[in-house]
């Protein structure tokens, strides 16, 4: 059966007009069918999500309800799964069984959500484009010569090809909102602090952000009101109740205010996704909403920021895979720091040791006030740019990248004009606040993005600005002609 | 700053992360631009700004002391590349190295 | 030349939690290896801290001991260094801002004097775990059950002079957290450590000299021969006109030597920085007055109170107050005795303690309650059993055989002070020994105590000594007299 919506699968599964083991069979029938282009995969999950199908379909013929219940899904490899390996898209963790499910996939699993595999992804989350997997890259279902964006690219891929209703994914620097705006779907990185962090393998802490991948807002929603919620397990979880997102999503939009950061339009943007964020900025005006240009003025520095920070924590949060307790370790070391040094060197890719050595280097003696707390007071500056904003505004919105999809390659030698590609999602990220994106039409056959960023907590509120959007454009039902 | 042979090897020293002649070469041209990048906050006014180390502006929680976990001692070993009688292995420490 | 140590302690005291600093595995001491590692503490992936409540109280609790500053805010960071007993590559602890902020402690020396020794910080960390190095050939084995058990480094200022003042600094801490209930103190365990610094000038030096840091001083009597080693190492080198080299060296108690770890040093770069997966601890005056409210009388000021409430001298009292529970065991003898302090302090400081000494036993497990021993010293005044007899008895009761009067009951130890039942004795003696006798009356008037001997010896001990005296002086006065 074509999956359309959550809604619709939830009612068909009440009705018995399907099976939760019949949907998993279709989807793993699927998923080998037409994965092995897309790479969008690193593990299938087949007796696990059956053993799940079967408890979801007992549940439903007692007549138990869920909007998740018996629906497939996938997760992004970065969330551990009791029983299942998780690898972060690293061979440091090819080998490795996560003991504990992640907080957030033991919420969805609660709501019946049914895993049937762990997607690929840029190596520890650490890129924008799912080319840094020790398991290959992620082709692009709208043109496999593209990428998908990253680092929740296998996640977008899957959900953008229709492989999975839904997938999560976290978001570091832009790692669901920029993967959804190239592949034409809806991402949603909630507040810092919404999901739990617990069992999701840390790149950032101060940065990370657990969310979801779906086509659409209502259903990023029902899913968002699942695995959102405070964890004690999580010393930043924060313990704010969780609305019910979905029932909130045609909340009156009327006299809303929304910014346009003129720095999101500035140049460097392509015309394409001008020319679309011209054509959105209007219907969000009919919508209700009074739309005008304000300014972030300091949020050319965020990426900058961005890359001393996220590294700074990276250098540590990393330090961990020494090939002692768990993961990979180098043949035959000579001695303790050959152990270390070729575990580290054999176990890591290129852009994960770029990013640790930099990391390294920003909090090192010497070089920590002119980098990582200058950074820290960066951040500060940007952040405040986002509160003043928030005085006036609901919501701000403009586009999620400055382009649509680039070519696999393409940018691999050249990192910063990767790093770049995040330039108006980083300073989400550097505030902690809530953002999404949502399908705003083509550059030729490639999508793009909108970005709707929120107050803090306020996921209602872009959830609901998303949906209607989307009751009067269609962009997120175009599905790549391929893969229908 | 910029990023020669003997700042690498210390870096890489310092992360672990054993790094060649051929690798230094490499990364020197690669980190460059990146320290280029992050080189752009020197042109910051931070005067006066309390630099923020998180996005929270929360108090640590703190939880009760009981003991919750329990022993599970050969599950987790089964992820360790060398272990004997319940320990981890690595090769012999000297002065620390 | 004249040179003046200058000596400061870091001492990490572990605190008696039952689980960790930041996972809720236990703090066990000898568990079979990793068994108490959770994934937390052995660093696994995704796995995030959450801070023990009862680690800060125990922090707060110490600092309001030493007079310190309790942070309203305090930051844990990550120190940054691979080694294998450290699984996260990075051990969280407390750098810019401690927990506990300057304080100060007054120390007692043996000369009598007091001094007081300024505490820069103290600040919470966990520990690492422990690395086997002869555990297997070629291999060095990793135990983590202590790695995220709860630390309080505590630092002094420079203010120690001499080996002896470090010792006594060391003591006075360890009485102290012991006092608090927050530390074993345990050093044959590793509960508390100790690290010394040490420097050498010239008396009436303002300045200070290149100092040596010394691992591995882990009992009292360590630390002092380390310490005096130290001090004569560094002064051999500065008067044949060398100089210290900054480092860390290791104290071998077999040798009685320092030894240096070599000049790697410089490789370390701790590269800290604000651990971003826990929050600043903020604490708020309730929270800290709420404890203040739980502060034991301490050390010091149990041991004035003594000797001005009781009238010791000021080494009873330092004896009696050295623990918490031994004071506490004094001073409920003295409480059920309603006085009688002095006797009191000698049962407890000799009898009763060299019971303990003898078996290795605490005040905590003693055999004899406080009750029990006051029940015993009740016999004595109230002249129902002699001091000698009563020693007799306190064998008994410790053995297991009951209270003291039942003891007395049993074994028939009571006093005979009757001046019937005594004269009756005092005759038979006199009856028995007509020869002795006759010599005493003729002059010789030491076998007085002959008389009293035979008495005691028919009344197996009983014999109240002074009745017998009065009665027998009485039945055989002094002849001449």
């Amino acid at each position: 059966m074509t999956l359309h919506g959550l809604k619709a699968i939830a009612a068909a599964l009440a009705a018995g007009e399907t099976t939760s083991v019949a949907l998993v069979e279709a989807v793993l029938e699927k998923i080998e069918r037409l994965d092995g282009k897309l790479n969008s995969f690193v593990s299938l999950t087949r007796d696990v999500a059956l053993r799940a199908a079967r408890r979801a379909d007992a549940a439903i013929s007692r007549g138990e309800t869920g909007s998740l219940l018996g629906i497939p899904m996938a997760h992004k490899d970065i969330f551990c799964t009791e029983g299942v390996k998780t690898s972060a898209g690293s061979r440091m963790l090819d080998s490795f069984t996560a003991p504990y499910d992640a907080g957030v996939v033991e919420r969805l699993k609660h709501a019946g959500a049914v895993m049937v595999g762990k997607t690929n992804m840029d190596e520890f989350a650490m890129g924008s484009s799912s080319e840094t997997s020790f398991y290959g890259p992620v082709g692009n279902p709208w043109d496999l010569g593209r990428v998908p964006g990253g680092s929740s690219g296998g996640s977008a891929a899957a959900v953008a090809a229709r492989l999975v209703p839904y997938a999560t994914g976290t978001d570091t620097g832009g790692s669901i909102r920029q993967p959804a705006a190239l592949t034409g779907i809806t991402g949603i990185k909630p507040t810092y602090g919404r999901v739990s962090r617990y069992g999701m393998i840390a790149f950032a802490s101060s940065l990370d952000q657990g969310g979801v991948l779906a086509p659409s807002a209502e259903d990023a929603a029902l899913v968002l009101e699942a695995m959102a919620g405070f964890d004690p397990r999580d010393s930043t979880s924060v313990d704010e109740p969780v609305p019910e997102y979905s029932a909130l999503v045609d909340e009156s939009l009327r006299g809303r205010r929304i910014g346009v950061p003129k720095e999101f339009i500035a140049s460097g943007v392509d015309p394409a996704v001008s020319a679309a964020l011209a054509t959105a900025l209007e219907q969000l005006a009919g919508l209700g909403c009074e739309v005008e240009e304000t300014s972030l003025p300091h949020l050319g520095l965020s990426v900058p920021t961005y890359y001393v920070v996220a590294p700074a924590e990276a250098s540590a949060n990393l330090a961990r895979y020494d090939g002692v307790r768990f993961g990979y370790r180098a043949e035959n070391p000579a001695n303790l720091t050959d152990l270390y040094e070729r575990s580290r060197r054999e176990g890591f890719g290129a852009e994960v040791k770029r990013r640790i050595l930099i990391g390294t280097f920003v909090l090192s003696h010497g070089y920590y006030d002119a980098y990582y707390l200058r950074a820290q007071r960066v951040r500060q500056r940007i952040a405040a740019d986002f509160r003043h904003a928030f005085e006036r505004y609901d919501f701000l919105v403009g586009p999620t990248t400055p382009s649509a999809a680039f070519r696999l390659g393409e940018k691999t030698a050249d990192p910063v004009s990767m790093y770049l590609n995040d330039i108006f999602t980083i300073g989400v990220n550097l505030a902690g606040l809530p953002a999404c994106s949502v399908p705003m039409g083509f550059d030729g056959n490639l999508p793009v993005g909108l970005q709707m960023i929120g107050k803090a907590f306020d996921e209602a509120g872009i959830l609901a600005l998303a949906h209607q959007y989307q009751q009067v454009t269609d962009w997120h039902r175009r599905v790549p002609p391929r893969w229908e | 700053m910029a990023f020669d042979i003997v700042a690498l090897k210390h870096l890489g020293r310092l992360a672990r992360i054993g790094l060649d002649e051929t690798d230094c070469a490499a990364l020197g041209g690669e980190l460059g631009p990146i320290l280029a990048l992050v080189d752009q906050l020197r042109e910051a006014d931070v005067e006066g700004v309390v630099p923020m180390a998180h996005p929270l502006a929360l108090a640590q929680r703190m939880r009760p002391d009981e003991v919750t976990e329990k022993p599970d001692r050969d599950r987790l070993q089964r992820n360790a590349p060398q272990v004997r009688d319940g320990l981890y292995l690595v090769p012999r420490v000297i002065n620390g190295a | 030349m004249d040179w003046e140590p200058v000596i400061g302690l870091e001492i990490h005291a572990q605190l008696l939690t039952r689980s960790k600093i930041f996972s809720a595995a236990s703090t066990a001491f000898g568990a079979e290896p990793n068994v108490n590692a959770c994934p937390i503490d052995l660093g696994y992936p995704g796995m995030l801290p959450v801070l023990n409540r009862e680690v800060v109280r125990m922090a707060v609790m110490f600092g309001l001991a030493v007079d310190a500053e309790i942070a309203p805010r305090s930051v844990f960071a990550r120190k940054n260094y691979f080694y294998p007993d450290l699984p996260k590559g990075y051990q969280i602890s407390q750098y810019e801002l401690p927990i506990v902020g300057p304080g100060r402690l007054t120390i007692s020396l043996e000369d009598g004097h007091e001094k007081v020794i300024g505490i820069t910080r103290a600040h919470l960390e966990e520990d690492a775990g422990k690395s086997l190095h002869e555990a297997f050939d070629g291999s060095t084995g990793i135990d983590l059950n202590r790695a995220g058990v709860p630390l309080l480094e505590i630092v002094s200022e420079p203010d120690l002079r001499s080996a002896r003042e470090a010792g006594a600094y060391m003591k006075a801490i360890h009485t102290l957290v012991r006092y608090l209930g927050i530390c074993d103190g345990n050093m044959q365990e590793g509960s508390l450590r100790c690290d010394a610094n040490v420097s050498l000038r010239p008396r009436g030096s303002r300045s200070f000299g290149t100092r040596t840091e010394i691992k591995n001083v882990n009992s009292f009597h360590f630390i002092e021969q380390a310490i005096d080693y130290e001090i004569a190492r560094q002064a051999d080198l500065l008067e044949s006109g060398g100089t210290v080299v900054q480092e860390t060296r290791l104290y071998d108690p077999e040798r009685h030597e320092t030894r240096s770890m070599r000049a790697k040093e410089e490789a370390n770069d701790y590269r800290y920085f604000p651990d971003p997966d826990l929050l600043p601890v903020e604490l708020d005056a309730a929270f800290i007055n709420a404890i203040r409210a739980t502060l034991p009388e301490l050390p010091r000021a149990r041991r004035e109170r003594l000797q001005t409430q009781y009238g010791l001298s000021a080494y009873d009292a330092g004896v009696l107050t050295a623990e918490r529970e031994l004071a506490d065991y004094y001073e409920a003898v003295v409480e059920s005795l309603g006085g009688e302090a002095k006797l009191s302090a000698n049962w407890v400081m000799g009898e009763l303690a060299a019971a303990l000494n003898r078996e290795g036993l605490t005040i905590g497990t003693s055999r004899i309650s406080a009750p029990g021993l006051a029940g015993l010293l009740r016999q004595i005044i109230d002249g129902l059993i002699s001091g000698k007899l009563a020693k007799e008895v306190f064998e008994a009761m410790w053995a297991g055989e009951g209270e003291a009067d039942a003891v007395i009951k049993k074994r028939g130890l009571r006093q005979i002070s009757d001046p019937e039942a005594l004269v009756r004795v005092i005759d038979e003696v006199i009856a028995a020994n007509p020869s002795q006798v006759a010599q005493y009356k003729a002059g010789k008037e030491k076998l007085f105590g002959y008389f009293v001997g035979q008495v005691m010896k028919q009344t197996r001990g009983r014999a109240n000594p002074a009745e017998v005296n009065r009665l027998l002086k009485q039945r055989l006065p002094p002849p001449g007299g």
